[in-house]
């Protein structure tokens, strides 16, 4: 009898890394650091994510892309949330922040250390704090004209 | 005699000994709380006064309607009856719905909006700090995260009560006349809930209720003061702030509940 070979976290972690913010192609959940543990233990894989805001509706959508990225595992997949730490921008890694600014994104930043995500300009002006999702403000780019979106630092 | 708030309270069977029961009071008085103002505030969605204000009113009624549900969600641990969070949100009776007063008023118009937000905002902010060390733990780490965002709501709003204050001329006057309209209801979301002893005894909230009430006119007074706005009267009927739901509400209730009483048991 052939034994499958043990899934390990990292394996899990792999393959989470495959799963992007449905609104944002750009940045992997992993990169978001929306992954807050990872555990494989009696035959199941379980997985705990931190939501980036408590009302964010892409929750539902990440759990079920998840569940299909991970099918090929094998063991049944369980997703859930939590908020047993507060997610924050600062658990968004190097390229998570890249991803963001190839989306059209600013990385989260003070608004006077916001630059604009096509042209590098400082010379910005945050028309709105509350954007086209919750996680996002409106700026405006003086230099290359181009109204952009920025994710809130939280 | 009992009043009908506190009937509402030894409704909860599913909770066991007097802490959940306390718990169970104070997370639906929290929920319905957020889930009425974020409801009422989703009626400007499409309509606010500029585009700017139309994204950002929706975004903090969708805040609001997150925490409601998260809240919800935690009371359906606590309160173990079978009952899912959008089954305490939709299926009960407008009676039975313990939000405050305040949260009784239609939205009105932009100044009404603007002072009820702040109101509510400003009141939410001395509950949730009373919150941040609750020995329930579940609702510690909730209200660690929503403080997070309720940073950018005190932001907006108190940006907005100032531009309305300064204006001078109509808008001061709506402003004003939304202060006197909802003064006397404004207490009414740190009014003591029935159970606050056990809340106190067992930790879940660090100070009484009357506490987070002098920390909140505090704050309240000093901004009204700069802006000239009158002080805030004491609360009415403070025993009976999360009862006698108002027409306003009776109609809103009927609005948010359509979709679900029309296909039972439907799910998006």
């Amino acid at each position: 009898m052939v034994m499958a070979a043990p899934i390990s976290t990292d394996s899990v972690r792999a393959r989470l890394a495959t799963v992007h913010d449905p609104e944002i192609p750009t940045v992997s959940i992993v990169d978001l650091g929306l992954v807050h543990d990872i555990r494989v233990e009696d035959g199941r894989i379980a997985v705990e994510l931190l939501p980036t805001f408590v009302a964010c509706p892409a929750l539902e959508v990440i759990r079920a892309t998840i569940s299909d990225a991970l099918a090929v595992l094998g063991p049944p997949v369980d997703v859930s949330f939590t908020f047993a730490v507060p997610w924050t921008t600062d658990r968004l890694t190097e390229t998570g922040r890249a991803g963001l600014r190839r989306a059209g994104i600013a990385p989260p930043a003070e608004p006077a250390d916001v630059r604009c995500p096509f042209c590098g300009s400082a010379t910005v002006a945050m028309d709105s704090v509350f954007g086209p999702a919750l996680c996002r403000s409106l700026f405006y780019c003086r230099d290359c004209r181009q109204p952009f979106e920025a994710f809130k630092p939280i | 005699m009992t009043t009908e708030y506190e009937a509402i309270a030894m409704d909860f069977e599913g909770a066991g000994d007097g802490r959940e029961r306390a718990l169970a009071v104070l997370l639906l008085s929290m929920a319905d709380d957020e889930f009425v103002i974020g409801f009422s505030d989703s009626e400007w969605t499409g309509i606010g006064p500029i585009l700017e204000e139309d994204v950002a009113i929706s975004s903090l009624a969708q805040d609001e309607l997150g925490h409601a549900q998260a809240l919800y969600t935690r009371l359906t641990e606590v309160v173990d009856d079978g009952r899912a969070a959008d089954a305490w949100a939709y299926d009960r009776p407008p009676e039975g719905y313990t939000h405050a007063r305040l949260l009784d008023h239609p939205r009105g118009d932009w100044a009404a909006t603007i002072v009820r937000r702040y109101l509510y905002d400003t009141a939410d902010a001395a509950r949730l700090e009373a919150l941040a060390g609750s020995s329930d733990r579940a609702l510690a780490e909730l209200v660690a995260k929503i403080r997070r965002e309720e940073r950018y709501h005190l932001l907006h709003v108190e940006t907005w009560i100032e531009r309305l204050a300064d204006a001078g001329g109509e808008s001061r006057d709506r402003l004003l006349a939304a202060v006197n309209a909802m003064g006397p209801d404004a207490g009414t979301v740190l009014a003591p809930l029935a159970g606050e002893r056990a809340l106190v005894r067992h930790r879940i909230v660090g100070e009484p209720f009357a506490a987070m009430e002098a920390r909140w006119r505090d704050t309240v007074a000093t901004t009204f003061r700069r802006l000239g706005l009158p002080e805030l009267p004491p609360t009415s009927s403070p025993g009976r702030s999360r009862t006698d739901h108002s027409d306003a509400f009776r109609a809103l209730h009927a609005e948010f509940t359509m979709v679900r009483g029309s296909e039972l048991g439907a799910t998006w």
